[in-house]
Order: C-alpha cells, then structure tokens, then sequence
C-alpha cells in the first residue's frame, strides 16, 4: 500500500513536470505566468482535445476574478493536473476521424472540393478563423487536381503527430 | 454557427449509418466540430515545437556569447601573449594614416577586374554600382575596400559619441536593427523602402557583421553611403563590431576568406572603424537609438565625454596601469558580477546558464611568461581563494557561483593587487558595454545579465527613469530577435527592432524596420526573405527549423557525452542501459546547463525502451566524428570536439599573417595553456603525440583547418534526415 501511493504520488509529480515544462515554453517573461491566448495551444499540447467550449470553461475557472490576460501558473497547475489524470478531452481515434470527413463527403467521392470544406468548417460547429482555414487548406490540398483526398491528409497528420 | 455552450461529443462511435442518407445537421456540425478540434490540437503541437525550437536557438546562441565573454581573459591574454610562443615581435607597425593612404593608393587593380572601381569623393552613380555588383555576386577589390574604410574612418572621427539630429520636416527617418551579414534583408530594405538619401534618412542600429555570409557587403554598403549622406545616414555601433566576436562569429573568417592578400589589412582597418562608430543616436531630443540597451548608471551627458575609440573590445578590460596597484583595497566587487543583486529571481539564474569551465586561468599559465605586459605583472602566484580557482580536472561536480563565472583573470588580479575605486577608463569601459550587450526584462531593477555575461537586464523603471532624466519619450534597440521582427516592452517605452529575417532558419522569424514622421509615432513594416517560390505551410516551416535545432542539441549531448554517461550510469544502478525519462530529463539538464523543454523534446533526442524507458546511449548514435581522429583518447577527443570554436579563435589569434599554419610548438605551448586555463587534465605526452601526428609533411608547422577538420562533429543520419524533412 505504502508502495502504490509512493508510485501515486511519483506518477502525480511526474505530471506536474510535464505540465511545468510546457507552461515554461510560453513563459516568455519567466515570472509563471502565460499570456491567456496561449493557454489552448499548451492544454493541447499536454495530448488534450478540448473543444473551444470546453476550452473556454477552463480558462474561466482558472482566471483571475478580475481578468488581467494573464494566467498564473499556480491556478493552472491543479486544474490540469486534474485533467490530464482524470485523462479528459481524450485524442480523437484516426478512424473517427475519417468517418467526420466522409459525413462532409455527401457525395461519396472520396475528395472534398475545397469549398466544400471552406463552407462547413468555417460557417458549422466552431468555426475557423480564415487564417485557420487558409493554414489547413495549403497543408491539405492537393496542388495538381485541387481537391482535398482526406484520406491521405488525416494518415500524414497522423504520421506527424505520432513522431 | 456552433452553440454558445460547450457540445459534448460521443467520441465513442460518430454515427451508426453513414453511406446513403444526407446527414443530418446535427451530425454534419458534429463532424465539423471534431475536425476543427481535431486540426487546432494539431496547430497547437505544431506551435508548441515552434516555440522550443525557438527557446533552443536562443539559449545556443547565448550560451555561445557566454562561453566568448567567459573565455575573453584567455583570449586577451593570448592577444597580449602570443608573441611570447612565436618569438616575433610585435605584429603591429604602427603606421601613419598618411603613410597607410599612399599605400592603398599603390595597390594595383587588375586589368581584368571588372568590378567597380571607387574614387572619393563618392557618387551616387558608384554606389549604385556597388548594388549591382553585389547583386550579381561580384566583389569589391581589395583596394577600394581599404580606401572606403579609410575615408569612413576619417569620417568617424569627428563625429560625437552620441549622435543629435533632426527628423527633416515632411520626412520620415528608417530605422533597422540587426543585419548579421544578411545582404538579401538589406536588399529587400532598400528595394521596400528606398535607398537612403536625403528624402529617405536611415539608422542602422548596429550588428552589420558576423553569422551571415555577407558582412563584407553590407559593410561596404553602408559605409558608401554613409560616405555619400553622411547627413542623413546614421550607424551605431554593435556588440559583434568588434574584432574578438568576429573571430568567433564568422566575420573574420569570411574577410580573410574573400580577401587573401589584403584580409589582414581590411581587418586591422575595421577594427579601428568599429571602435569609432558612434555609440547612440537620438533623433528630435526623443528618441534614443542604441543597440543593446541600458543600465542604471547609464548617463548620455558622461557619454558623450568619452573616448569611445579606446573601447576596442568588450572582451578587452581596460589595462590596469601599474599606478594603480598600490592602492588600498574597496570591497568594490569586480563589474560582471554583483553579488548583492537578486539573481534568483530569473529563471536563467545561478547555475542554470553558467558552464562548468569557468575555472580560470592558474598559476603556471600566466606567470612564466616574463613580458613587461601589465597582465603578466597582474599574475602573480597567490593561494586558492576559491576552490573553483584551481586548476582540477572537467567536469567538476560542483557548481561554482554566478561571482565566479564571471571573473576574468585580470579582475582576479586587480583585486588581488588591491585595485581601488573603479578607473576612468572601466567606467567608461562599462558604459559603453552596457549600452551595447543589455536587455530589458520586465522585472524591475537592474543586474548583470547572466545569460549573455555582459551588460544587464534593465526593468521598466530602469527605462523610465533614463527617459524622463533626459526628457526622452522612447528608447529604440535592437540586439534581441523577435519572430515578428519587433517587440514591443516597458509599457511601449522600449522597442526592439531585428531586421534579420530567417534569423535562426528558414521561416524562424520575421525581420523589420521601424519608420518614425515629425510625430514620432513609430509604424512598423515586416518582411521575410524566402528562398522558395511557394510559401511553405506552417507543418513544413516548423519541422525544417526544429530539424535544425535538434541537430544542434545532438551537438551538444555529444561533445558532453563522457559526462552525460557518467550521471546516466550512476542512475543505472542494474546497469540495464536505462533509465526513467525523468531521470533522463534531469541529467541532460543539469549537465547542459540549458533551461529546455527536455520531456517534451526527449522523442527527438533518445529512444524508448517497450517497457517506457529511456535507452540512454541512444543519444549518441546519431553524431559521429567527420573523419577518422588522430589517436587521442576519447577524453581527449570530446574536449577538442566541446571547444573546437574556440580553438579555432586561438589558432587564429597565434597565426598572425593568416596562413592557416601555425608551429607545432606553438600548438603544443597552445594546448597546454588551454587546458590549464580549463582545468581539463591533458596529458602532455598526448599533447606531443597528437602535434607530431598533425605535422602531415613534418616541416614544424601544423595546418590547424585540417586540424579542426578532424574534430568536427557529423550527423550520421545527415541523407536520411534530409529526406525526413
């Protein structure tokens, strides 16, 4: 028993550096504190899925009651810790994935013509910025017959993420 | 549009009928959310390594000024030395200015150069000429080259240390930071924004030189036209023009390379060049231009009655005359270290940045030599005030503190011989680094900057307290990159301002320039010099600049690899070959002494075992030697590979007429003052062998490029890296 809580608390202390080390990537002033704007890149960065919402509903619970645009790693640290042991916001399974763009694809052609996907996944669910957009689409679309083979996007992603 | 609400997501299974059957707009929206979820997570990976690879770039690149700031006493000490291993005499003639114009004006230029031929006064016609040269690759005779830095000097000359002028009405004045040798951002400057002239005024804020490939050029460059507008053409001087930074940095191995009869005097003209531009520019009684920054004795009116020319070098400590010595002891501590300051308030503080070979120079070192140079009379033979002050064998396992890291041996022996208050000449020495190696922090205050060994941290009301006692409104500088090109500190009191693009690597950061009206309200304009027609994507930028970022820390966990074993196997007590990725983590850094992401960069640098541990040699089998090494023992090897830059700076300090030999005793009386100076045991006999192995046509005398050669780390995967990016 006295074990397991010495391995409990070794894998918590672990998390924590984890956690310390991608905060300090963005501590640019090394006073512990991240600019607000960059608190999704480093959640998502620690293998988290959040979607904008639940991204949202973090940083709410982590502010300051009166909001300076800073978040200070004291506040961070518990609440991610608990997130990353409680294994929430899970990464989404490739084939899923790949099921999301074949419901896009209506028409079952194996390809989404580029402003097919401009129009979902700028106007439907939470929206891309146009500079999201315009940054996907140079990484997804095919230069010689324009069209975007999702298939072949989401496996070279998937590659990237796995290195 | 999505809900205001947070949408919880079966990632379980997204539908159970998918072909056939228009979606649902439910379900199309879910499918969107996943994806966007999905490529913002992606995105965020994606800046996630940008951002580290940037933090590694960085801490390199500082950590290289460190150890060049740290190593400035050896190196001064072998300027003021090496004529004592070569037996010659003094290398300079010292030769009037007349005297050195006649001799330029006898150069004679080849029929068949085809280059442009410069006459003075200058002419628009001929720095347009300049352009198109350097455009087509051409260069500039040798010649014209000296006689350009001729009049340039004779310019500098009468200008203050800190230049006033006007915005001309109606205009605006450009200002640009940091060049490094970047002719294509120039360019791209000039091409954007105009060549200067009286319609179109320039600042240029210092580090024209060192890193790029083409200082020479935009040395060239912005001399013709500061010669051409010397009204409207403004240069102030940077923490690489300075001809010890140049030996590491590039510069002086590219003039030497470009100019094989005439390099060592373009140089010793330079020299003299640098040291005479002026330090700051203000512009309208408002804006303070300088290249680093400030401090808190920073004082424009005391600035401005200096002898900026005697401060040749920030490595250079001003000589201590020998009136001084005989004074009553100040418990003034020496100027790089403060003791009294707050250092641990910093991330980068004691110990986190300073490298283990700080232990300075012994007693063997520097006291044979009996020269009448005042260092030799500083050193004399004393006890160890410091364990850290004798001489014993790398790595050591304790870690000396931030005072000692940064004291030079003539600081040792100015305290030792009682020196007192601080000289006119260090503290005008000390202004004038300040202004050229500091940065501003966003903590209050002022202490020594650590992470570069020069100069300081400056806080916000450092800043405010200079702008309102000088009835300023901004302080301009540069010194830093920013990936935008611009930053923005100290409430808007403080801009930097960076104009080389692609500073680290391709698609790193951007570059800028700064154009200020009669309002003084700053715009900015960015740019990236790209070498590619087609933009890369953010994927694309991020994995070719990481790619060379790990190659640089594959570098360094090489040329530390006896140590990094040794703290690896003391936590391998079953000798497995393993170890935790916290144990891993834990090691690298505190033998690096970089304040890295190490868990999150660890998949880049070492494997994993199946069961979750780290194969610790992993690390190494990526980096090999470059060729087969001469028999050294492998102790032996990997100091040559660790201090292979610095090496060759002192080769080339000892091979005055540049001709890349130098004598094997040279080489060995080299070594051994290095080593010692290190406090890395070298065995002398080592030392014999490995000079006589080198002497290749046994005449006495060692080509010590080939030399270096030998030890210069390769990366084995290199092709197949290649291919993966």
């Amino acid at each position: 028993m006295a074990e397991d809580k010495d391995s409990a608390e070794a894998i918590v202390s672990e998390v924590h550096r984890k956690i310390s080390e991608a905060f300090d990537v963005f501590d640019h002033e090394f006073n512990k504190t991240v600019d607000v704007r960059e608190i999704g890149t480093i959640i998502r960065s620690l293998g988290c899925f959040p979607s904008e919402g639940e991204l949202h509903d973090i940083i709410a619970e982590i502010e300051e009651e009166e909001p300076t645009g800073y978040i200070c790693f004291e506040k961070f640290l518990p609440t991610m810790t608990t997130v990353l042991m409680e294994r929430r916001f899970r990464p989404i399974p490739e084939d899923l994935l790949l099921q999301a763009f074949e419901v896009l694809d209506q028409q079952k052609k194996g390809h989404l013509e580029p402003e097919e996907l401009t129009k979902y996944l700028t106007q439907e669910g939470e929206p891309f910025t146009p500079e999201e957009m315009e940054e996907m689409m140079s990484a997804a679309l095919d230069p010689d017959r324009n069209v975007i083979f999702y298939k072949d996007f989401v496996s070279m992603m998937s590659v990237d993420n796995h290195r | 549009m999505g809900c205001g609400s947070s949408v919880a997501i079966d990632t379980r299974r997204l539908t159970p009928e998918v072909t056939a059957k228009i979606p649902s707009p439910a379900l199309t929206m879910k499918a969107a959310i996943l994806i966007q979820r999905w490529y913002r997570r992606y995105i965020a990976r994606l800046e996630m390594r940008q951002r580290y690879t940037w933090n590694i770039f960085q801490s390199i690149e500082y950590a290289g000024e460190q150890d060049q700031l740290q190593l400035s006493s050896f190196f001064s000490f072998m300027l003021d030395n090496f004529t004592q291993l070569s037996g010659n005499g003094p290398v300079v003639n010292p030769q009037t200015d007349r005297a050195r114009l006649t001799n330029h004006e006898q150069i004679i230029v080849p029929e068949s150069y085809n280059g442009p031929r410069l006459t003075f006064p200058l002419t628009v016609s001929q720095t347009d000429a300049l352009l198109t040269a350097f455009k087509n690759q051409q260069q500039l005779h040798g010649r014209f080259v000296l006689q350009l830095l001729q009049e340039t000097k004779k310019l500098l000359r009468q200008m203050p240390n800190v230049v006033y002028f006007s915005t001309p009405y109606a205009k605006e004045i450009t200002i640009c930071g940091d060049l490094h040798g970047r002719l294509d951002d120039l360019l791209l400057i000039f091409y954007k924004n105009g060549l200067p002239s009286a319609e179109t005024p320039y600042v240029f804020n210092g580090d024209f030189v060192d890193r790029g490939k083409k200082s020479v050029e935009i040395l060239i460059l912005l001399f013709a036209y500061l010669l051409l507008y010397p009204d409207h053409m403004h240069l102030n001087r940077g923490n690489h023009e300075d001809h010890i930074m140049n030996l590491r940095y590039g510069f002086t191995k590219e003039v030497m390379q470009k100019y094989k009869t005439h390099g060592r005097d373009i140089l010793k003209l330079i020299q003299e060049v640098f040291s005479l531009l002026p330090l700051a520019t203000v512009i309208d009684n408002k804006v303070l231009v300088v290249h680093g920054g400030i401090s808190d004795v920073t004082d424009l009116d005391f600035l401005r009655s200096i002898e900026r020319h005697k401060v040749k070098s920030a490595m250079r400590f001003p000589r201590c005359t020998p009136e001084h010595t005989q004074v009553a002891r100040s418990s003034r501590a020496p100027l790089w270290s403060r003791p009294e300051s707050p250092l641990c308030d910093s991330r980068r503080s004691e110990g986190k940045t300073t490298k283990k070979r700080h232990c300075h120079i012994t007693r063997q070192g520097s006291g044979s030599s009996s020269s009448s140079s005042s260092s030799s009379l500083m050193c004399s033979p004393r006890g160890s005030l410091h364990p850290c002050l004798t001489p014993h064998p790398c790595p050591s396992a304790s870690m000396p503190s931030l005072t000692d890291a940064f004291q030079a041996p003539f600081l040792d022996s100015f305290s030792a011989l009682l020196v007192p208050l601080p000289s006119r000449e260090e503290v005008e020495w000390k202004q004038v680094v300040d202004l050229l190696w500091s940065d501003p922090k966003s903590q209050p205050g002022c202490r020594p900057n650590t992470f570069r060994g020069g100069g300081c941290y400056f806080g916000p009301d450092v800043t405010r307290r200079l702008l309102e006692k000088h009835a300023l409104s901004l302080l301009i500088r540069s010194h830093e990159c920013k990936r935008e090109g611009y930053e923005l500190c100290h409430d808007g009191q403080v801009i930097t301002i960076f104009s080389a693009s692609n500073y680290y690597e391709e698609g790193s950061n951007r570059g800028a320039y700064i154009k200020l009206g009669q309002e003084l309200v700053p715009r900015f304009f960015q740019y990236q010099v790209s070498h590619t027609t087609r933009k890369l994507t953010l994927m694309q930028r991020v994995r070719v600049g990481e790619g060379s970022a790990v190659r640089a820390l594959q570098e360094k966990l090489f040329a530390h690899r006896s140590e990094l074993m040794a703290a690896f196997q003391h936590y391998d007590t079953s000798n497995s070959g393993c170890i935790s990725v916290s144990e891993w983590a834990v090691v690298v850094e505190s033998v690096l002494r970089m304040d890295l992401p190490w868990r999150t960069l660890r998949p880049r640098l070492a494997r994993l075992a199946p069961d979750g541990m780290v194969e610790y040699q992993s690390c190494f089998e990526d980096m090999g030697p470059g060729q087969p090494i001469p028999q050294v023992s492998p102790n032996f090897a990997e100091t040559l590979y660790r201090y292979r830059t610095d090496l060759e700076i002192i080769f080339n300090i000892i091979d005055k007429d540049h001709s890349g030999q130098i004598s094997t005793e040279e080489f060995r009386q080299t070594w051994r003052l290095f080593s010692a100076h290190l406090g890395v045991e070298v065995d002398n006999k080592a030392i014999d062998d490995l000079a006589r192995t080198m002497d290749f046509n046994k005449d006495g005398s060692i080509d010590f490029n080939e030399f270096l050669e030998a030890f210069r780390v390769v990366h084995k995967l290199d092709s197949k890296d290649q291919q993966e990016c």
